[in-house]
């Protein structure tokens, strides 16, 4: 130890949490004599269920605590409810949801519209920055989003002219 | 700080947070970080990332107000708050595993309570905010200790504890050779921790050469670019006079870059719970009977990992999200002596206002961004 300390010397702190009887399986348990009795904790005091709330079937309540904020909502909200029939253990679960955040990104676009509240892209996107630091990566993008949006126009027109 | 949409945010009003549970404190953010798993989320990679919510789970702040059974905490402490939201109570808390609390989150148990970390990790509002709602406040908040650098401070709540828990869940024997996956702030500071295990070499692995000259220099450590070097595996075998690495951590998670197959179903197509390149390269390097230890984030479904290796090589895995409160004790005395210097890791600070930029900026590793904190506007006048 002593060889290396010195040998290491150049690194402050070299060594100083080496423990010798640190085995794989850590953290290890901490077994107070009473393990049997784990899983019966005094529950913290519950938070008050005033706001929907999707509940994991993994589970026979709601946790002590939960965040209130962002509730199940219009289209979203009932994809997410259907998600959550299913237990963490499914795709039936996972797949759904993140469907319904991509619903969820429509209807916060409808949401700010209603409140007369433009999405601002380019800000959103945080798009100024690329200017200032890599503006040919924003030229790109733009770039493929116009090669994109020519390309629909394109198709768009040719079937309105055969038709 | 308001999420819209995959690569959207923006700033907005949003209501003052209130006690909503009577252990609950409301903190007056001071500083946030922005988190190379908050990517996870700005990209959409995570399910149940409602829009409306408010993202960073890296904060420090001083308490405004508290609930009424809230004991060890009063108006006017400066606290660090730990990512996990723990209850002290349950199984899992009293074995100090407190990123695995069972009273913070109900819509999933396989992940505990995780401040502005999607429904997924109980839908908390996150720190990228003046104020925030930190529940357990008897239990996770740590008072910053008198003359601790806040920027400092602010690092103690994931990025250090979650960079020394990936060495220690190495079990770094003298003089052993560990290995590195990811150069970001994570990966450069398991690399800086391992030393004080004890290692003998230092690797870490990326493809972005700023970064990996910062890690060389930050962590006193050796850094190699994938792309420069074929297969890395077999780069890391040759180095390791073709026995494997001892340790290898995973600070990448699940959008990995380096292989093709990985990055097409697991990024693209999201046919898998993240790219796990780096999962797979840390398997494949490790010595017969090794230990990888995994932090970076993964996807709650599935990934494609040779786990065939991993019995045959006799692999032990350990893994877990940081236990923050279990180990703030020794990395507070770590920073006071100077052994560890975790705002040396800060390239950017950038108004709140800013966030849509700043995540910009950490998304695209614009500017050689290695860590970025934001300071809300309440605090700058």
């Amino acid at each position: 130890m002593e060889t290396l300390k010195s040998e290491y010397s150049h690194i402050k702190g070299w060594g100083i949490d080496n423990d010798p009887q640190d085995e794989p399986n850590y953290p290890m348990k901490n077994y107070t004599g009473d393990d049997h009795m784990r899983i019966r904790w005094k529950r913290p005091t519950l938070q008050k269920v005033d706001v929907e709330l999707l509940l994991s079937t993994e589970r026979p309540t709601p946790s002590a605590v939960f965040g209130s904020k962002n509730p199940p909502r219009g289209l979203s909200g009932m994809i997410r409810r259907y998600a959550f029939k299913y237990s963490e253990n499914e795709f039936k679960h996972w797949l759904p949801l993140l469907l319904a955040d991509r619903v969820d990104v429509v209807e916060g676009m409808i949401e700010d519209l209603i409140h007369l509240k433009f999405p601002r892209v380019v800000k959103e996107r945080g798009w100024y920055a690329l200017a200032k630091h890599a503006p040919g990566i924003l030229a790109r993008k733009i770039g493929v989003r116009l090669a994109v949006l020519a390309a629909i126009a394109g198709i768009g027109t040719y079937k309105l002219a055969k038709s | 700080m308001n999420y819209r949409g995959p690569f959207r945010v923006r700033i907005d009003e949003k209501p003052h947070p209130k006690i909503e549970h009577p252990e609950d404190a409301i903190v007056k953010v001071l500083r946030s970080c922005i988190c190379g798993s908050d990517l996870h989320i700005y990209h959409g990679m995570v399910p149940d990332t409602r829009v409306g919510t408010t993202f960073g789970h890296e904060f420090v702040g001083v308490v405004e107000e508290i609930g009424p059974e809230v004991t060890k905490l009063k108006v006017g402490d400066k606290v660090i708050v730990p990512f996990n939201i723990s209850c002290g109570k349950c199984a899992f808390c009293k074995q100090e595993l407190y990123g695995n609390c069972h009273e913070s989150n109900p819509q999933a148990t396989a992940v505990g309570g995780i401040f502005g970390y999607s429904h997924t990790a109980g839908g908390f509002d996150g720190g990228q905010a003046e104020y925030a709602r930190v529940p357990y406040a008897n239990v996770g908040p740590t008072i910053i200790p008198e003359g601790m650098d806040l920027d400092d401070a602010v690092l103690l709540t994931d990025v250090v504890p979650t960079g020394y828990q990936a060495a220690e869940m190495g079990g770094i024997k003298l003089g052993d050779t560990v290995v590195v996956f990811g150069a970001g702030p994570i990966g450069i500071m398991a690399a800086k921790c391992a030393w004080l295990f004890g290692a003998g070499r230092v690797i870490v692995i990326d493809n972005v050469n700023y970064r990996l000259e910062f890690a060389k220099n930050y962590s006193q450590c050796e850094a190699y670019n994938y792309e420069e070097i074929g297969d890395p595996v077999e780069f890391l075998k040759k180095a390791t006079d073709w026995l494997g690495a001892d340790v290898c951590i995973d600070a990448v998670g699940c959008e990995a870059g380096g292989q093709g197959m990985q990055t097409i179903t697991g990024r693209k197509l999201m046919l898998q719970a993240g790219s796990a390149t780096a999962l797979q390269w840390a398997i494949n390097s490790v010595k017969k009977g090794g230990i990888v230890s995994i932090v970076g984030v993964y996807g709650p479904t599935g990934n494609l990992v040779p786990i065939g290796n991993v019995v045959n090589k006799g692999i032990t895995i350990r893994a877990n999200q940081a236990s923050v409160k279990r180990l703030l004790p020794r990395l507070i005395e770590h920073v006071q002596a100077g052994r560890l210097n975790p705002k040396g890791i800060i390239t950017h600070r950038i108004p709140l206002e800013n966030v849509a930029e700043a995540y910009r900026i950490f998304s695209d590793k614009l500017d050689n961004c290695i860590k970025t904190v934001l300071i809300p506007p309440t605090v700058r006048t």
